[in-house]
């Protein structure tokens, strides 16, 4: 069935609407008593993550069980299970959400799924045990306005992540989806290309370019072909702000990508995916064809005469293909390779034609600033960056998740007040942002407010929005090398100072960390470092070693110790760590002795025993082994 | 008229016109920026500047990094330092780092005091190797007849890849792997010989390091030169007469064709005759086709293919026959100079002079890398065992062997061919540059056709770099319509329009290389310099110019080989001996 005009469109959203009420009746802040068929509620719904970490922890599994519960009580007809995206609080996934009393249930397994239906459910009692425990009152809470892990969130593009099912594209209209490509659709292009300027929304893939700007460039190119490319191509190490988005609203990006096209007069839209997303890639395809169903895509949208359609086209993975000429290259079935810029993909892009290329979280953000309007969403955030930003959380941290914040807040608030500080009351150390890309930045930084300008100055950047605590027990040659080790392995291999350059601080860091650096090799790294910045061709290979300069910047007495010492105060290098055995407290029961594969704990039965150094091979088998804690790695 | 653009380089005012590369603007003002992967040899369709070596990095105020300037368009206002303390720092790192990635045998490499990588070290003044650590071992070595690889000293610099693909759009060459892994290799790092590769060579004439260089058959020829028994006779082609002073320090363009001559008599060379002789032959025979293949046409012959397409190009030979195998019958059927040189010296010159073909060995000395492979097909043999030209050595090699030899090429007298396969006319010598053989053909063609006295020889029409040229010549009311291409990617337009039916000539010439043989494979390498081809060509057509005879049927030589031995062109002994056949190499 064809949707011919915005007003059948609105008629769709108000039935869709209805079916939300239930989700949606809770606005009001305020613990509800728990809601249960028994005690008068007539109608539940019963929300569970869909997003690819809870489907790893058997989400799918407690779906079904469910189902089967609910059918067995025969209570179908008054409670319905939605699959939706990711809620974000992946620490403690899976996710299981009531309405309308709002409970927010953690760590949910499928044999938890009876209990909540016949107690909950039915009889109208929390399941106390599966509630959030606050770590600092030691109490628990009963629903997700409450936790302070998502007491400072703003969610503007993960909105609808966690609320609808991403399946269902009524649910999405039933949000207001596709109001904005419906209105946009009666105002000249322009008009509403100024809408997204004066937003000040800036790109969400890392450089922070103002996408409205974008568009107007892309638009001034005039062509019978024009392209608007989704680059859904997200390799940063630990981030999965867009996986998130495309697994819990695809539509939304349907939607921004078919207003993009409307503004820069683009027919053509394509989503460049890695092919290891395979869910959000299965409801990108849903979306799509539900939204061409309803002739939200196609030919004549809403009656407006304007045609744009999508095509999904996979990526095989390469992290370099994120940068948008090599994405471009990889889509003509070129090696994915960055070429220089100018000519920028406004001009000459995909074909040779002008392409305009938004990464997941800039689209998400487009209905949602159309139908609230830019001085809503300029109003939020700081001076020189608007709106909000979607962060992946991880690293030594308690709650590892998506979260999304106003520009602005600082690194303190979303580690300890989101992220609820660092795990097992370690101390922190530092946090990496921007991935490969970024830097890591300490507790002087800490009190920094999160926008583009601030963290490119205090030497990392905002990148994709990957972000990663580190306690005491991380070492930070270690940690640049593994970043170096990611880059290298990623390099196109186009360009000498990334190809090379980044393949000789790699050797050079491992050297350090094996005990064999020198003090030269210091200069050297820094010397490396700063002319690959200076000189790669892409923007990845400019940052490349962002990393290693971060690391030497804030944490230059480690790499010295290193060098100096031979000495890991983390004790990760494992070349620098020597084990022993303090002869007062060793009982000579030989338990190391035998676990050690490589037979280098020598002794006699009742005394005390010893490690030959030279035979070591520092696996810590023996350490796990003794009773006594008689064996020490320093 | 477009406005100049204005910048300041290195603090020199600078007016280039709009487009132009700061490279280039500052080439202008003799400001020389160091390049590696950059190469444009102006006039030809030879380009590349992925901006991927970055040793041309300059300082662009403004900027937060360095801009590369092979691919950096000047801008209104710009202000560049090609010199600062910054970018030479960047750029002397930039080629360290590449040290660091390549063998470290100098002295030993074919390519030692001609290698653009050497060249830079010197320049940049780098006296040691500040970083070292593990090569790759994923790179591939291989001899082929015709080209030696040996990608350990590969630098990456793409241009083969760019020559391949775009040039000559036979795209056998890419980038395989990723970043330190990465290679530049057929597809799935096949070797060359299980691909299209047609061994035109381009990838070596514009490769900057040892990484692709010749087959080198020097050797194999001073052991033939020394041995007794074996009697050695060198065929140069036409354009190397045109180039080799420049492997001595000469001008380019000097014709040196005498000095040349004594060289081979010093080198020990048994008779020095001339490939030029059997290019005079390769018009008659070639000609005569043309003329019974125009001459069936106008009687009304449908079957009858036109254009009849040269064939003396032996990378030419290879591409069609592994791209166009459905229009293998559309090329004349006359063998390459070369190959009809080898098949007259082994049957007639020996029968005159009573020498046991086996004993002589024929050495072509060639602007061309195609021709070593082409020396190994098998159908060009007498009897199946005795290649018509054993082997051919460049004009490259040939200067090596000079040096070799302790001959002080710039004071060597003049001296002449021997004969009876030593005599040529002007038409043979430009066989050497692109339109050449066709303004050979055209000479005899008009003369035999007409039966009229040509007045003015030369069809300027055909000459010059442009990459397709075409000309209608009046023969006697008829207009004989004729095209000329040099590139491989241009033949492969000429190729796909006759594939459609869509090619409306009578006559196409084809060369691989850009410029013709001049800027063949063999030839002394030109660094991306398009000053010297030009002198090349220039030199090719006054030495036509400077000839008593200018068309090759009035090559007296060529006469008495027809009375005496071939009878006429096309009869049965010359299509034996002259003429062959093409196969379908298409690669599955």
């Amino acid at each position: 069935m064809k949707i011919k005009s915005a007003d059948a469109l609105d008629g769709i959203r108000r039935k869709a609407a209805k079916a939300l009420s239930v989700r949606e009746a809770n606005k009001r802040a305020g613990t509800i008593a728990p809601c249960g068929l028994e005690t008068g509620t007539p109608h539940i719904q019963i929300l569970c993550c869909g997003g690819t970490g809870c489907k790893a922890s058997e989400s799918a599994k407690i779906v079904e069980n469910f189902h089967a519960s609910l059918q067995a009580h025969g209570i179908t007809d008054k409670v319905d299970v939605v699959v939706t995206g990711c809620f974000g609080f992946c620490e403690k996934g899976p996710i299981v959400k009531i309405m309308p009393d709002n409970t927010f249930y953690t760590s949910v397994r499928p044999a938890d799924v009876e209990e909540i239906v016949t107690s909950h459910i039915i009889a109208g009692n929390r399941v106390e045990r599966l509630l959030y425990l606050d770590p600092g009152t030691g109490r628990h809470v009963n629903d997700s306005k409450h936790m302070n892990f998502y007491r400072k969130q703003m969610r503007v593009a993960l909105r609808n992540c966690g609320v609808i099912n991403p399946e269902d594209i009524n649910e999405y209209i039933g949000r207001h989806g596709y109001q904005a490509l419906a209105r946009s659709l009666k105002r000249p292009s322009q008009e509403v290309l100024d809408d997204i300027k004066a937003s000040g929304l800036r790109g969400r893939g890392g450089a922070g370019f103002p996408t409205g700007t974008k568009w107007e460039i892309a638009r001034k190119f005039k062509s019978e072909d024009k392209y608007v490319v989704c680059n859904a191509d997200e390799g940063d190490p630990g981030a999965f702000m867009d996986r998130s988005i495309m697994e819990g609203d695809p539509n939304s990006i349907v939607e921004a990508m078919t207003i993009c096209g409307y503004c820069i007069e683009a027919h053509h839209g394509l989503i460049y995916i890695r092919a290891e997303y395979p869910l959000a890639v299965e409801r990108l395809r849903i979306a799509i064809a539900q939204a061409r169903e309803y002739g939200l895509l196609g030919e004549n949208i809403l009656g407006s005469g304007f045609d744009f359609d999508i095509e999904i086209r996979y990526g095989a993975g390469a992290f370099v293909c994120g940068e948008e000429t090599a994405l471009i290259h990889s889509m003509e079935g070129k090696r994915g390779e960055p070429t220089l810029k100018p000519p920028f993909p406004a001009e000459a892009g995909y074909m040779g034609k002008p392409t305009n290329v938004n990464n997941v979280e800039t689209l998400a953000n487009i209905p949602v600033i159309l139908t609230r309007g830019p001085q809503w969403f300029s109003s939020i955030g700081t001076e020189k960056s608007k709106g909000t930003k979607v962060f992946a959380l991880a690293g030594k941290i308690n709650n590892v998740g998506l979260i999304e914040v106003p520009m602005g807040t600082t690194l303190r608030e979303i580690i300890y007040d989101i992220g609820g500080g660092v795990k097992n009351g370690k101390r922190f150390k530092a946090v990496q942002t921007g991935g490969p890309s970024g830097g890591c930045l300490t507790e002087k930084h800490l009190d920094i407010p999160i926008d583009y300008e601030s963290l490119t100055a205090a030497g990392s950047m905002m990148g994709s929005g990957g972000m990663i605590v580190m306690d005491e027990d991380d070492c930070m040659v270690s940690v640049a090398k593994f970043y170096l080790e990611f880059t290298v392995g990623e390099s196109c291999g186009k360009c000498t100072p990334c190809r090379i350059g980044n393949k000789r601080m790699l050797e050079i860091l491992t050297r350090i960390t094996e005990g064999k650096g020198e003090m030269a090799d210091l200069d050297k790294l820094q010397d490396l470092a700063t002319v690959i910045k200076d000189s790669a061709l892409c923007g990845l290979g400019q940052t490349s070693p962002n990393p290693v300069l971060s690391t030497l910047a804030n944490f230059r007495d480690e790499y010295v110790e290193h060098v100096r010492a031979h000495k890991c105060r983390a004790k990760k290098c494992k070349a620098l760590l020597t084990y022993t055995i303090d002869p007062m407290r060793c009982k000579g029961c030989s338990v190391c002795a035998k676990s050690c594969p490589a037979q280098a704990i020598m002794g006699e039965s009742r005394k005390p025993h010893v490690i030959n150094p030279y035979v070591c091979i520092r696996c810590g088998m023996c350490l796990s082994r003794c009773h006594f804690g008689a064996i020490s790695v320093i | 008229m477009n406005k100049k653009v204005n910048l300041t380089i290195d603090n020199r005012p600078v007016s280039v016109a709009p487009g132009t590369t700061v490279l280039d603007a500052a080439a202008s003002v003799g400001i020389a920026i160091p390049t590696l992967c950059h190469i444009d040899l102006k006039g030809t369709c030879v380009k590349n500047n992925p901006a991927s070596c970055r040793i041309c990095v300059v300082e662009v105020e403004g900027r937060r990094n360095l801009a590369p300037s092979c691919a950096t368009v000047c801008t209104e206002g710009m202000v560049v330092k090609t010199n600062s303390a910054r970018v030479i720092k960047a750029r002397k790192t930039i080629a360290e780092l590449m040290l660091s990635d390549h063998p470290n045998d100098c002295l030993t490499c074919p390519k030692c005091s001609d290698c653009e990588l050497q060249r830079l070290v010197m320049r940049f003044n780098i006296r040691q190797m500040p970083f070292t650590g593990g090569e790759q071992s994923t790179r591939k070595k291989e001899i082929t007849a015709a080209i030696t690889r040996n990608m350990d000293k590969c630098i990456l610099c793409r241009r083969c890849e760019a020559v391949c693909n775009n040039v000559q759009s036979v795209g056998v060459l890419g980038a395989v792997r990723r970043g330190f892994d990465t290679t530049i290799a057929p597809t799935f790092d096949r070797m060359f010989k299980d691909t299209d590769c047609t061994y035109c060579g381009q990838c070596v004439a514009v490769c900057p390091t040892g990484a692709l260089t010749e087959r080198d058959n020097t050797d194999r020829l001073m052991d033939d030169l020394v041995d007794p028994n074996k009697i050695v006779i060198a065929q140069p082609a036409p354009a190397v007469r045109v180039a080799l002073g420049e492997e001595f320090g000469m001008k380019p363009g000097s014709i040196v064709t005498g000095k040349m001559v004594s060289a081979l008599r010093y080198l020990g060379f048994t008779k020095v005759f001339d490939t030029d002789f059997a290019a005079d032959l390769t018009i008659m025979e070639e000609g005569a086709e043309i003329l019974k293949r125009l001459k069936a046409h106008l009687a009304g012959d449908k079957s009858v293919k036109l254009p009849i397409m040269t064939s003396c190009c032996p990378a030419w030979v290879n591409f069609f026959e592994h791209n166009y195998p459905d229009l293998l019958d559309y090329p004349s059927s006359a063998k390459s100079p070369a190959q009809m040189f080898g098949a007259i010296a082994k049957t007639w010159w020996c029968e005159q002079r009573s020498i046991n073909p086996k004993k002589v060995v024929v050495v072509s000395i060639m602007p061309c890398l195609a021709k070593k492979y082409e020396c190994e097909r098998e159908e060009f043999s007498v009897d199946g065992n005795n290649p018509d030209v054993d082997y051919s050595i460049s004009t490259r090699e040939l200067a090596r062997l000079i040096k070799r030899a302790n001959i002080r090429f710039t004071e060597l007298p003049d001296s002449d061919f021997d004969t009876p396969l030593g005599e040529s006319s002007g038409a043979g010598a430009i066989f050497g540059a692109t339109g050449g053989v066709m303004e050979a053909a055209l000479r005899t063609v008009y003369e035999v056709y007409t039966g009229k006295v040509l007045e003015k020889l030369e069809f300027t029409e055909v000459r010059g770099l442009e990459g397709i040229k075409e000309a209608t010549i009046d023969l006697a009311g008829f207009p004989l319509k004729v095209c000329v291409a040099h590139t491989l990617s241009n033949a492969r337009i000429l190729m796909d329009k006759l594939r459609k039916g869509e090619l409306n000539y009578h006559v196409v010439e084809v060369m691989a290389c850009p410029g013709g043989c001049i800027g063949g494979a063999g030839q002394p390498y030109h660094h991306g310099n398009i000053e010297i081809l030009k002198a090349r060509a220039a030199a090719i057509y006054r030495e036509d110019e400077g000839k008593p005879i200018r068309l090759s049927h009035k090559n007296p030589d060529i006469i008495k080989l027809y009375e005496s031995f071939l009878g006429e062109p096309l009869s049965e002994r010359s299509e034996e001996l002259l003429h062959t056949h093409y196969y379908n190499k298409q690669i599955q």
